[in-house]
């Protein structure tokens, strides 16, 4: 610890030498749904370490993405949250803003839950009836047709005639590209219409068709049975409070602590929980990231020790306050604690 | 118009003025329902006052009390010091996982002592107890650590489950589905109340704490973010007041009245209508991305609410100026003052109350500001201690009352909601009574000519 402490002086003291503004906390931005277990590991740091707690700030994980990508040096994030993985896009982006050498950290799995009001109807969904639901296109006698559906009856003749009204995340929300692979996307494909807007699909090569048949696939009605919410999941509350017909999608870790007043829904026949999401069970999950930028490791006091303590067993481990939070842990959290301490970055060991 | 066209080359009205005919009453009854419209618009304004200060109230006071477990702690020198040299580095190593089993086996004991009963294992009774307690417990140990190997008496915050049942946010029933709490944690709550260990009190740690992460609401608190907002508001009245003022004498007593002079004042007249989200945006660009200033400081947040507040004040103080007639600043130069002399001892002390106001008014505005804050990193989780310094309160990160609200207001746990409305209490507080200190300030000191 004190060997720490001094290098980590030493680091403070060469930083204030060619900065009179040096920063001594970790710098935190990204996803709102990583944000909570980041603030549980800050707490925690804070309290433990003879380091500052970090600052988090959420607004979602392209927008923390493209933060981090700004560059290397002080006046830049050093951690960026995000609930999915970076894309090859932003990699380039950061590459040419000079943000070379990123550390990826997988820290477990959340469940994306869809909940509505407590006292309203029950659903035990498929992926299909999301589709059929929310999708601009449904497949009808062979023909793709704009969505004539206005309840969840004609959705599915098991459902009561609610008038279908969703609250999903918007675009910048890591959960958003979530929601379309394995809910819009499977029950795309599982209805049948994947297959006629493949064949239908223009494209020089296979790739480039299958793309468009995804890209037409996930693209949802825009009739104001889909609303787009860009905040946090309390603003889903909200609408759901204000309009009792309207399902919701959460994370799971916010479900659970608002049981009071959202009843959850089962996707294929599964109940979300910890344990069906850690089985694989459940369907609807994602890994949680955040990137490190390995530039700042040794400049920003405390980084690498953050870095450390988040995915550290106590913290991340089975019986850890994230896990008791609503994070699914990692099976593989021993490589993820070996790849931190090496300092492994993006694109070396791939 | 109407009456007048009428009017107009028509014979004189007939009969007595007593009588009144049908065109006066209408114009009376025009005059009457206008006087009811004015009271029904009065009578909605004073309703939706009410309505929002009854749900703040109702909503928010809750955050001001907070449930508490008391408990003796053996302080166990085998756990927190094993080497027994108090060596505060080797105490400093175990950390506040380390301290969990104190708080266990003192949560039996306190169980044991008062003769309760229960099933619940020595895990699940703990849960009662907020996450915070652990490190309350280290952070004492730390700060004395000559009382290892003794038994303290510790008040520890109850979990914010618990607390919503002693406020009746949690009921049996709505914890059917909650996997934080459980029937029977609830039956040894009852039982703990019953022999006075635990306890609903007033919180002060809510008006003096800091930010707490989302699994401890019941430890969060605004004191920090207070004085987040107290450094911005210093930064703002240091810079702001003097500039404005300066501007606004320049631009009133010396300037020459001219092309260049007219533009100027419409662009401050116009700055002063710009969105504050605006500020924001230029605040990232100039004082972080170009200057270098730190993210997430106060000194940042201040410098961007200075420009924000800039032409409220120069606005206010031109106004001011003005209403000094002009006979003053005449017989001051007749005297044989200066211009110089005639300004700063004459028209600017009798300009000073409305000057104040302006200045007062234009703080208070930039207090409740949250939009330009998003954009310097204000916003988010910023648990940070107390600064000690003025220097430290600048420059550390550090979040602002709204903005603490705000991000209050979006956490899942509905704790957090209950201290967003308790913050919306206490930031009422301040801004009731800044303008409260305005009325006076131009009540007091104003003159009228």
């Amino acid at each position: 610890m004190s060997v720490k402490l001094t290098a980590s002086a030493l680091a403070i003291a060469a930083v204030a030498a060619t900065s009179a503004a040096a920063r001594d906390q970790v710098q935190v931005a990204g996803s709102s749904t990583v944000l909570p277990y980041a603030s549980i590991v800050a707490e925690a740091f804070g309290e433990n370490f003879d380091f500052p707690t970090p600052v988090v700030e959420s607004g979602g994980s392209s927008a923390g993405l493209k933060r981090f990508c700004e560059g290397v040096g002080e006046n830049t994030i050093d951690v960026a949250n995000a609930s999915r993985k970076i894309k090859d896009k932003e990699i380039k982006a950061c590459a040419e803003a000079g943000v070379t050498d990123i550390i990826e950290v997988r820290i477990g799995y959340d469940g994306i839950v869809f909940a509505s009001d407590i006292n309203g109807n029950g659903f035990e969904y498929t992926p299909s009836d999301w589709f059929l639901a929310l999708s601009n296109e449904i497949l009808v006698d062979g023909q793709m047709v704009a969505n004539p559906n206005k309840t969840w009856a004609d959705v599915n003749a098991n459902f009561p005639a609610q008038a279908l009204q969703a609250f999903i995340p918007g675009t910048k929300h890591g959960t958003r590209e979530v929601f379309e692979d394995n809910v819009i996307l499977a029950g795309c494909e599982a209805t049948g219409a994947f297959d006629v807007l493949l064949a239908a699909a223009e494209g020089d090569t296979d790739k480039a068709k299958h793309k468009a048949a995804e890209k037409a696939c996930i693209s949802l009605r825009t009739d104001g049975v889909s609303v787009d919410i860009d905040g946090d999941y309390t603003e889903t509350l909200a609408r759901i409070e204000s309009n009792k017909d309207g399902i919701g999608v959460f994370g799971l870790a916010f479900y659970e602590n608002n049981t009071d007043k959202l009843q959850v829904a089962t996707m294929s026949g599964i109940v979300p929980s910890t344990e069906s999401i850690a089985t694989g069970e459940y369907p609807v999950s994602r890994p949680l990231y955040f990137y490190v930028k390995k530039a700042h490791i040794g400049v920003i006091p405390g980084l690498k020790e953050y870095a450390e303590f988040f995915i550290a067993d106590e913290i991340a481990g089975e019986d850890g306050p994230l896990a008791e939070y609503g994070l699914v842990s990692d099976p593989e959290l021993a490589d993820t604690q070996n790849a931190v301490a090496d300092e492994a970055v993006l694109g070396s060991n791939m | 118009m109407t009456d007048a066209t009428q009017n107009t080359g028509a014979v004189a009205p007939q009969g007595s003025l007593h009588t009144l005919d049908a065109r006066t009453k209408r114009r009376n009854a025009a005059e009457g329902r206008f006087k009811l419209y004015g009271m029904i618009a009065i009578g909605i304004g004073l309703l939706m006052l009410v309505t929002l200060l009854y749900t703040i109230l109702s909503k928010g006071t809750g955050a001001f009390t907070q449930t508490f477990v008391s408990m003796e702690v053996e302080l166990l020198e085998s756990k927190l010091d094993k080497s027994g040299e108090r060596d505060l580095e080797k105490i400093k190593k175990v950390t506040t996982f380390g301290y969990a089993p104190l708080i266990k086996s003192a949560f039996e004991k306190t169980v044991e002592a008062n003769g309760i009963e229960t099933d619940l294992k020595s895990k699940d009774m703990t849960k009662i107890l907020s996450k915070s307690a652990a490190s309350q417990l280290r952070n004492y140990v730390i700060a004395n650590p000559d009382k290892i190997g003794q038994t303290i008496e510790f008040r520890f915050l109850a979990n914010s489950r618990v607390d919503g049942y002693m406020k009746g946010r949690v009921t049996r029933d709505s914890i059917a589905n909650d996997k934080n709490i459980t029937p029977a944690q609830l039956d040894l709550v009852d039982q703990l109340i019953e022999v006075g260990a635990l306890k609903k009190t007033f919180n002060i740690d809510f008006i003096i704490g800091a930010d707490a992460s989302d699994q401890r609401p019941e430890a969060a608190g605004i004191g920090v973010a207070m004085v987040g907002s107290f450094f911005m508001m210093l930064v703002v009245l240091v810079l702001a007041l003097p500039i404005g003022v300066a501007a606004s004498i320049y631009l009133e007593e010396f300037a020459p009245k001219n092309w260049i002079t007219d533009i100027i004042e419409v662009n401050i007249s116009n700055l002063a209508a710009v969105p504050s989200i605006v500020f924001g945006i230029l605040g990232l660009a100039v004082f972080i991305n170009y200057m270098h200033l730190p993210q997430s400081a106060p000194l940042v947040g201040g410098l961007v609410l200075t420009l924000m507040t800039l032409p409220t004040i120069i606005i206010s103080t031109r106004a001011a100026l003005k209403a000094v007639p002009p006979s003053i600043r005449d017989a001051a130069l007749g005297v044989g003052a200066s211009k110089m002399q005639a300004v700063f001892h004459h028209v600017l002390p009798l300009a000073a109350p409305g000057i104040l106001t302006g200045t007062i008014i234009g703080l208070a505005q930039a207090l409740g500001e949250t939009a330009p804050l998003l954009l310097i990193g204000m916003i988010g989780f910023i648990a940070s201690n107390m600064p000690e310094t003025v220097g430290e309160g600048l420059l550390s990160p550090n979040s602002a009352m709204p903005a603490q609200i705000y991000e209050w207001a979006k956490r899942a746990d509905p704790a957090f909601y209950e201290r967003a409305w308790g913050g919306i209490i206490i930031l009422l507080i301040f801004l009731i009574s800044m303008n409260t200190l305005a009325v006076l300030l131009r009540r007091r000191f104003e003159r009228r000519w």
